[in-house]
C-alpha cells in the first residue's frame, strides 16, 4: 500500500479548519447574544417597561439573523468525518457518535421548539411563558455546545473508553468519565464564557455606533450597561477558566503548553513569556546555539505556578518532551519520544497479529501486547520525534493574541461601566468600541488555533495522528471541496453582514430614530 | 384541539414573518446545497459495505500505515 501523501494530510486539515472556523463565526454570537437578549426580556417582565421589550426584540432580531446564517453549517463537519476522516470516525466509535447524537436531538427539540415560541409568541402566550421560551432557547443552544465540546475534549484527553480490536473501535465504558472529564468541563466553561464576552462586545459596539450617529441614545446607554456588566462577569470567568485550562494542558498536553510558551528547554521555576518575538525560521525540534527568541519579556516563576501551582514546579520544554527523562507529576520518569514510538509500533503490530491469529492462545498473547502498549498506539505512525512538535509560531502568537485581547475586553467593560452616561461625549472611545467588534472574533478564533494547532500531530491525543486518521482520497478532490466551502461560506458571511447591517441601520423601535 | 392550536400558532407565525421569509429562504437554500449537492456528489461515505467489511478496511489501513522500524 502506498504511503499517505503529506499534502493530503495538509489539505484535509485545511478543509476541516476552514469549515470549523467559519462555523465558529456564528456560534459564539448565538451563545452570547442569546443570554443578553434573555436578560433584557427578563428586565421587561420584571419592570413592565415597554422599552425593555423593544430592546430585547431588537437584539432578538439580530440573534435570529445570526442563528439563521449559522444553523446547519456544523453539519458539513459531520460530512467531512464520513468522507475525509473515515478511519478516525470508525476508530472513535460511539464515543464521538453519542455526544453528537444527543446534541442533534437537543438542538432539534429544544432550540427549534422554543425558538418558534420566542419569535411567533409575542402577544400569543403569557409574558412569563414567552420569557421561559427565550431562556430555554439559549439554554438549549448552550447544552448543544456542551456535547460538541465533550466530543472535542475527548480528542484532547481520551478517557472512559476501551479499545476493541475485533471491531477496531473505541467503546465507551464510562459515560460520566467522557461527559464530565475535567477537560470537557473546563473547555465548556471557558468556551461559553468567552462567547458571552463576544456577544457583549457586539452589543456595546453596535450601541456605540448608535451613539456616534446620535441615534437611539436611551436604547444604546441601556444596552451598554447590561452588556458591559454581563461582559465584565463573563471576562472574569473566561480568565479564571483560561487559567484552569492552562493547568489541564500542562497535565495532559504538555507539548501544547511548551509550544504556546515557546519553551524549548524546560526546568524548574519557569517564567511566563509576557511578550516577545520568535526567531524566524528557528528549528523547534532541534537544539541550536542561538536563542529561539529575538527578544522576550518574562514574568518570573509564573509558568511554573500556572502549570504546577508551585513557583518552583518543573515544566518540560519541547526538548525535554522529545528526550524524556524528566520527572512526571505521579513520580515516574517520562519516556523519550523514540521509546513511545517503539511501543506504538508494537501496539499496531499486535493489532495486526490479533486479527490474523487463528488460535486463542495467539490471540490472547497479541491482545496482552496491544493492551500493554495501547497508550502509545498513535506514536507508532510517526517517523521521527520531530513530528511531535506542532507549529510553534502559530501556537505562540495565537495564545498571546487571545490572552491580550481577553485582558483588553475586561478593561473595556470596566471602563464603560465607570464612564456610564459620560461616554456620550467620548467620540474616540465610541469609535474604539465599534472597532473592537472584529477583535472579539479574532480572539475567539485565536483560542481555537491554540487548542487545535497546538495539539498537532494528533487527531486523538496519543492514539491517532492525522496521518492515520484521514481517508485515502485524491488530493484534488479535497482541494475541490475546500474551495467550494470557501466560496459557499464567504457568500453566507457576506449575506449575514449585509442583512445584519440593514437591521442595525433600521435600528430598534424604542424611540425616534434620530436625536 | 391542542394540535390544531399548535398548527395555527405556527401558520400564523410563518404568515406574519417579514425578515424571517428571507432568512428561511437562505436556510432552505443552504440545506438544499448541503444535502442535494455537497453530500450527494462530494461527500459519499468513504467506508462502504457491511460492518465486517468496514472493520477489515480500517484495520488494514491502520496496520499498514504504521511507521517502519
Amino acid at each position: 500500500m502506498d504511503p499517505i501523501d503529506t499534502s493530503l494530510v495538509d489539505w484535509s486539515r485545511a478543509q476541516f479548519a476552514l469549515t470549523a472556523m467559519y462555523h465558529w463565526l456564528f456560534v459564539p454570537l448565538t451563545l452570547g447574544l442569546g443570554v443578553i437578549m434573555a436578560i433584557m426580556e427578563t428586565l421587561y417582565v420584571r419592570t413592565g417597561r415597554e422599552f425593555w421589550k423593544q430592546t430585547a426584540r431588537f437584539w432578538m432580531k439580530l440573534f435570529g439573523i445570526n442563528f439563521a446564517m449559522g444553523v446547519a453549517t456544523g453539519i458539513i463537519l459531520e460530512f467531512e468525518f464520513g468522507t475525509n476522516w473515515s478511519n478516525y470516525s470508525w476508530f472513535v466509535g460511539d464515543i464521538f457518535g453519542a455526544p453528537l447524537a444527543i446534541e442533534g436531538i437537543l438542538a432539534f427539540f429544544m432550540e427549534s421548539t422554543f425558538i418558534a415560541v420566542m419569535y411567533f409568541g409575542w402577544n400569543k402566550v403569557s409574558k412569563r411563558a414567552h420569557l421561559a421560551s427565550t431562556w430555554l432557547t439559549i439554554i438549549g443552544a448552550t447544552i448543544s455546545a456542551w456535547w460538541i465540546l465533550v466530543a472535542n475534549a475527548w480528542m484532547q484527553h481520551p478517557v472512559g473508553m476501551e479499545f476493541n480490536p475485533d471491531t477496531v473501535r473505541n467503546e465507551m465504558v464510562d459515560f460520566a468519565a467522557v461527559a464530565f472529564s475535567p477537560v470537557a468541563v473546563v473547555k465548556f466553561c471557558h468556551t461559553v464564557a468567552s462567547s458571552w464576552v463576544q456577544g457583549s462586545v457586539f452589543v456595546v459596539g453596535v450601541s456605540c455606533w448608535y451613539l456616534l450617529r446620535r441615534q437611539h441614545r436611551e436604547f444604546a446607554h441601556a444596552s451598554i450597561k447590561v452588556a458591559a456588566w454581563f461582559g465584565l462577569v463573563a471576562a472574569l470567568i473566561t480568565a479564571h477558566t483560561g487559567h484552569q485550562s492552562g493547568r489541564d494542558i500542562a497535565l495532559y498536553q504538555p507539548m501544547k503548553l511548551a509550544a504556546a510558551e515557546g519553551l524549548y528547554e524546560g526546568g524548574t521555576s519557569q517564567g511566563l513569556v509576557l511578550g516577545g518575538l520568535l526567531r524566524p525560521g528557528a528549528d523547534w525540534a532541534s537544539p541550536s546555539e542561538e536563542s529561539k527568541f529575538l527578544f522576550h519579556v518574562e514574568c518570573p516563576y509564573a509558568l511554573s505556578l500556572l502549570a504546577t501551582h508551585k513557583p518552583d514546579g518543573y515544566v518540560p520544554g519541547i526538548r525535554n518532551l522529545l528526550e524524556g527523562g524528566y520527572p512526571l507529576p505521579d513520580g515516574s520518569t517520562a519516556l523519550p519520544a523514540e521509546e513511545k514510538m517503539a511501543r506504538g509500533r508494537r501496539a499496531i503490530a499486535a493489532l495486526a497479529e490479533y486479527r490474523k491469529a487463528k488460535d486463542e492462545a495467539a490471540k490472547a498473547a497479541a491482545l496482552t501486547t496491544l493492551r500493554e502498549n495501547f497508550d502509545y498506539f498513535g506514536y507508532g505512525y510517526l517517523n521521527s520525534p520531530a513530528e511531535l512538535v506542532p507549529n510553534v509560531p502559530l501556537t505562540f502568537y495565537g495564545f498571546r493574541i487571545m490572552v491580550m485581547l481577553g485582558g483588553y475586553f475586561l478593561l473595556l467593560f470596566a471602563g464603560l461601566l465607570v464612564l456610564g452616561q459620560r461616554i456620550e461625549k467620548q467620540k474616540l472611545i465610541q469609535w474604539a468600541v465599534v472597532l473592537t467588534i472584529p477583535l472579539a472574533w479574532l480572539a475567539s478564533q485565536a483560542g481555537w488555533v491554540v487548542a487545535e494547532v497546538g495539539r498537532q500531530p494528533w487527531a486523538i491525543q496519543g492514539l491517532l495522528p492525522n496521518v492515520a486518521a484521514i481517508s485515502r482520497l485524491e488530493v484534488g478532490s479535497v482541494q475541490t471541496t475546500f474551495f467550494i466551502f470557501l466560496v459557499l461560506f464567504t457568500l453566507l458571511l457576506v449575506a449575514e453582514l449585509s442583512i445584519m447591517g440593514k437591521a442595525i441601520a433600521a435600528g430598534p423601535e424604542t424611540d425616534t430614530p434620530t436625536a | 384541539m391542542l394540535l390544531r392550536r399548535i398548527v395555527r400558532f405556527y401558520l400564523e407565525g410563518f404568515r406574519g414573518m417579514t425578515l424571517g421569509r428571507t432568512l428561511w429562504g437562505i436556510i432552505l437554500l443552504k440545506l438544499f446545497i448541503m444535502f442535494a449537492v455537497l453530500k450527494a456528489f462530494f461527500f459519499p461515505a468513504y467506508l462502504q459495505g457491511e460492518k465486517e467489511e468496514k472493520e477489515a478496511t480500517v484495520a488494514t489501513e491502520l496496520t499498514d500505515r504504521a511507521a517502519a522500524e
